[in-house]
């Protein structure tokens, strides 16, 4: 055994073991291959770890002179404890063993507590610790907020009408988009799934450039080649929206690669559903993250339903959080519908996430008011009062209303003014994105590559000399 | 006569990477817009290898030095990483391990843990990595410990490499290289001889390149890290080790040019990878039978260099595909359909393919040599094709 290990180990590794060749073993113990339990990771909160985790890793399997971190050698002498008998190197590090055979429960006792701060009547909880805002950011957040509902509403009008193919809303969630995004700095990369326009918003973009994406205009910054919604700006770093669930979880991690490596003062923040949890790149994302020890905010919108799957048939698990630990990554469950908490917990995440280069798991409990897209009736399996009593008890701009209307910092005659304000907005935006004509067919071939080949050209070529052959089958607004 | 379908006309007229020359003094070359019609766009200081000539490896004035083809490879990350700070690598047991062939030794003590980097086993996730890490500027290269891996991280490379850049709007680009060694090998069974070019050749975004020599491979490397595009760079298992003698100076080859590996008149022989072995292994039979065929290693998968393809053509009139992708959908399949429509009216005979069957590569050695194209059926079939 031990020989197949030496085998198998590097060169380096097999070196440093040799030197740290025990005299003696504690007696009766069987010659376990201890040289393999080299330097054991330390414990989360483990006081006795000092290094900065903001080295690449804290510790190595394998120790190369020129290993850019300092390689913690926290392991005695001789490999583990002579005397005594309860405990056993293994990769990995130590364990302590217990004779009688124990099976982890599959879950808690209890759930994991829910950060809150404000009560359903837009009151601070007593004894709540959270983030201060200022008035004016609490009253951008809040305007931000209605903004993105009544665009949610325009938009999802216009589907219905036939003005777009489709829309996909955020309604229940304007706490989560404003909240998270206004926590964030612009130098934070985002990776949205396609439920956080909002973030978006925050950060800049028009409501003109909303409407120019979903009308797939020549304006759209993605040339009209994305279905509404995939919104995409470079300049305002959110990475543009690709549909299947969960890609993006390992790209945030490379984009926070990339912080690290040229050492920058940001993070990555991607996020995602309750069934975006379930698929491969979640799990091995995380896993990297942590391995990697990559400064990025895992933001899960756990909202119930996955279209029509509910979290009971998603996952058996404490919700989401509960995995962050299955692969050492700090995580903290926070109420998604109560702004401040939302704020205060990216807040908190990001700065742990930048200072101590370590991923952060944050749950955020909420609801889908909406269905889950155009294409979907969600009265059809669950029960219409379930998501009217969300709509309505459970709003999370009605809850945070209260708060700044509590604060006297906000009034009805100023809502009213804000909400007409954004719907004229809205529909004079919609106006324009409809009438401004479509890409050209150029832009069919653009961008495949970074210049356009000439297999590209002769079939732009032969597009183009088909629709002159046959113009009545072609539509009459795009231009040629 | 050219009417408005007419595709042959719309070969490209020249060379790709025409006009370019490479300098060993500066690395950044200004290369000249190709004007429309000129064909591609060409990689920074690519070399213009003549198409009628054989490529020469040693052309310049120094000797050289001799190299196996995974220490060209290496060779080319090595100096493409001094060169540009973003060039990482990142895949399984690359770091102080080295790679399962040895094509990143030595990486991660120059480079560090942070830019060779060993990633836990979930090839979907770090090719997902290299598309976020590239949509932010850096340009990673992805070792798939084997190709066949990389099946598990075909929605990456498909609906996110290949999209991306076109879906944003050009706003992100995704200058990855995805590498790693493929083919059949020996006795590796069915998984680890798989021959992904296949799978990936209709990924739209993606350019395809497959090295056969240490010379091509270090100037294919060093090319498809300069790539504004996504890059799959094939290796075979079983070239890792050839010997060659490859230039001191620096060189990068253009990522869309074949390579002329024997000029000749009775028949165009098109390959790639390890099949250029036994063509070349049956040229010497053929040569002896009296035949004069043309070699043509294509290099370039995707897309095909139909410009020093068609010149061969038109010379000879005769085709033979040799590949190791299976029968159907092969790159052979795809290159069969690319030839007719572009010079069919040049073809004296039926273009003739030999690519390995629609079977999972045995493990047995009989068995597997017998799904793998022998240099006597390329001198049957080339005979056949001359009758």
């Amino acid at each position: 055994m031990a020989a197949l290990w030496l085998a198998r180990a590097s060169s380096q590794l097999a070196r440093r073991a040799a030197r740290r060749l025990p005299g003696r073993h504690g007696s009766g113990e069987p010659t376990s291959p201890w040289f393999l339990g080299a330097v054991p990771p330390p414990a989360l909160g483990s006081p006795a770890v000092e290094t900065s985790r903001r080295g690449f890793c804290s510790v190595r399997r394998f120790a190369g002179e020129s290993s850019a971190a300092a390689a913690v050698d926290e392991e005695p002498e001789n490999g583990f404890v002579a005397s005594d008998q309860q405990a056993v190197d293994f990769p990995g590090g130590k364990v302590s063993f217990v004779a009688e055979m124990n099976f982890l429960p599959d879950s808690m006792k209890e759930r994991i507590n829910c950060y809150l701060v404000l009560d359903d009547d837009g009151r601070t909880i007593s004894g709540s610790r959270f983030q201060e805002v200022s008035k004016e950011l609490a009253l951008k957040m809040y305007s931000e907020m209605v903004t993105l509902q009544i665009m949610d509403t325009i938009f999802y009008e216009a589907q219905r009408q036939g003005r777009i193919s489709f829309y996909l809303t955020s309604n229940g969630e304007e706490a989560i988009n404003i909240a998270s995004a206004a926590a964030l700095s612009m130098d934070d990369i985002v990776l949205p799934q396609y439920r956080e326009p909002g973030v978006l918003l925050w950060r800049g973009f028009t409501l003109q450039e909303f409407a120019n994406q979903c009308f797939g205009n020549k304006l759209d910054y993605g040339k009209g080649r994305q279905m509404p919604i995939h919104y995409g700006s470079n300049r305002l770093n959110y990475f543009t929206v690709s549909s299947p669930i969960a890609t993006q979880l390992p790209h945030a991690v490379g984009a926070a690669y990339s912080l690290k490596m040229n050492k920058k003062d940001a993070c990555a923040i991607t996020y995602f559903g309750d069934g975006g949890t379930s698929e491969g790149d979640f799990h091995a994302a995380l896993n990297f993250a942590a391995v990697m020890e990559a400064p990025v905010i895992f933001f899960c919108r756990n909202n119930g339903w996955a279209i029509s799957t509910p979290t009971t048939e998603q996952f058996r698990s404490d919700g989401v959080v509960i995995r962050g630990q299955a692969y050492g990554i700090r995580g903290i469950r926070v109420d998604g519908n109560d702004a401040l908490a939302v704020y205060s917990a990216v807040h908190a995440a990001r700065e742990m996430a930048i200072t101590e280069g370590r991923p952060i798991l944050v749950e955020a409990l909420t609801y889908r008011v909406g269905h889950h897209s155009t294409s979907d009736d969600s009265t059809k399996y669950r029960p219409v009062d379930e998501i009217e009593h969300w709509r309505t008890a459970r709003d999370p701009i009605s809850r945070y209303r209260k708060w700044v209307q509590g604060n006297d910092w906000w009034s009805d005659a100023e809502e009213s003014e804000l909400r007409s304000r954004v719907r004229k907005e809205l529909l004079q935006a919609i106006q324009v994105a409809e009438r401004m004509p479509k890409p050209p067919v150029t832009e069919l071939f653009t961008d495949v590559y970074d210049k356009i080949p000439s297999n590209l050209r002769e079939q732009e070529q032969l597009l183009r000399d088909t629709i002159m052959k046959h113009p009545v089958d072609y539509p009459t607004d795009v231009p040629v | 006569m050219t009417t408005a379908f007419s595709l042959r006309a719309a070969a490209p007229a020249t060379a790709p990477c025409a006009g370019v020359r490479s300098t060993s003094a500066a690395r950044v070359v200004p290369v000249s817009a190709a004007p429309a019609g000129r064909g591609r766009m060409v990689a920074r200081a690519a070399v213009a290898a003549k198409a009628d000539a054989p490529s020469s490896a040693v052309a310049g004035k120094s000797d050289g030095h001799e190299v196996l083809l995974f220490e060209a490879l290496r060779e080319a990350l090595i100096e493409e990483m001094k060169l540009d700070p973003t060039v990482c690598v990142f895949g399984e047991d690359v770091g102080h391990y080295g790679g399962s062939y040895k094509v990143t030794k030595g990486l991660a003590d120059m480079f560090g843990d942070l830019r060779v980097l060993d990633t836990p086993i979930a090839e979907n996730s770090f090719t997902g990595m290299g598309v976020g890490a590239g949509m932010k500027g850096l340009r990673p290269v992805v070792e798939g410990m084997n190709m066949g891996f990389l099946l598990l991280a075909y929605n990456q490379i498909s609906n996110n490499c290949g999209m991306l850049h076109y879906t944003s709007g050009g706003q992100f680009k995704i200058p990855v290289v995805i590498r790693g060694p493929g083919g059949v090998g020996r006795q590796l069974g069915a998984e680890h001889s798989q021959r992904l070019e296949s799978y990936f050749q209709s990924i739209p975004g993606l350019q395809m390149v497959a090295c056969s020599t240490p010379y091509n491979a270090k100037g294919l490397m060093k090319a498809a890290i300069r790539s504004e595009n996504p890059v799959v760079l094939f290796e075979h298992v079983l070239l890792y080790n050839l010997k060659e003698k490859i230039p001191d100076e620096e060189y990068v080859l253009c990522l869309e040019e074949a390579e002329m590996v024997r000029p000749g008149v009775h028949v165009t022989i098109l390959t790639y990878s390890r099949m250029r072995y036994h063509v070349m292994q049956a040229a010497k039979t053929l040569v002896n039978k009296g035949y004069d065929p043309e070699v043509i290693d294509i290099r370039s998968l995707k897309p095909f260099d139909l410009h020093t393809i068609g010149n061969s053509i038109k010379k000879t009139h005769r085709v033979l595909i040799v590949e190791e992708c299976m029968r159907t959908g092969g790159i052979g399949a795809s290159l069969r359909s690319a030839i007719i429509d572009n010079f069919w009216d040049y073809l004296d005979a039926p273009i003739m393919c030999l690519s390995s069957q629609d079977v999972p590569t045995p493990y047995a050695a009989t068995l597997e040599d017998a799904t793998v194209v022998q240099p006597a059926q390329i001198v049957a079939a080339v005979e056949q094709i001359c009758q």
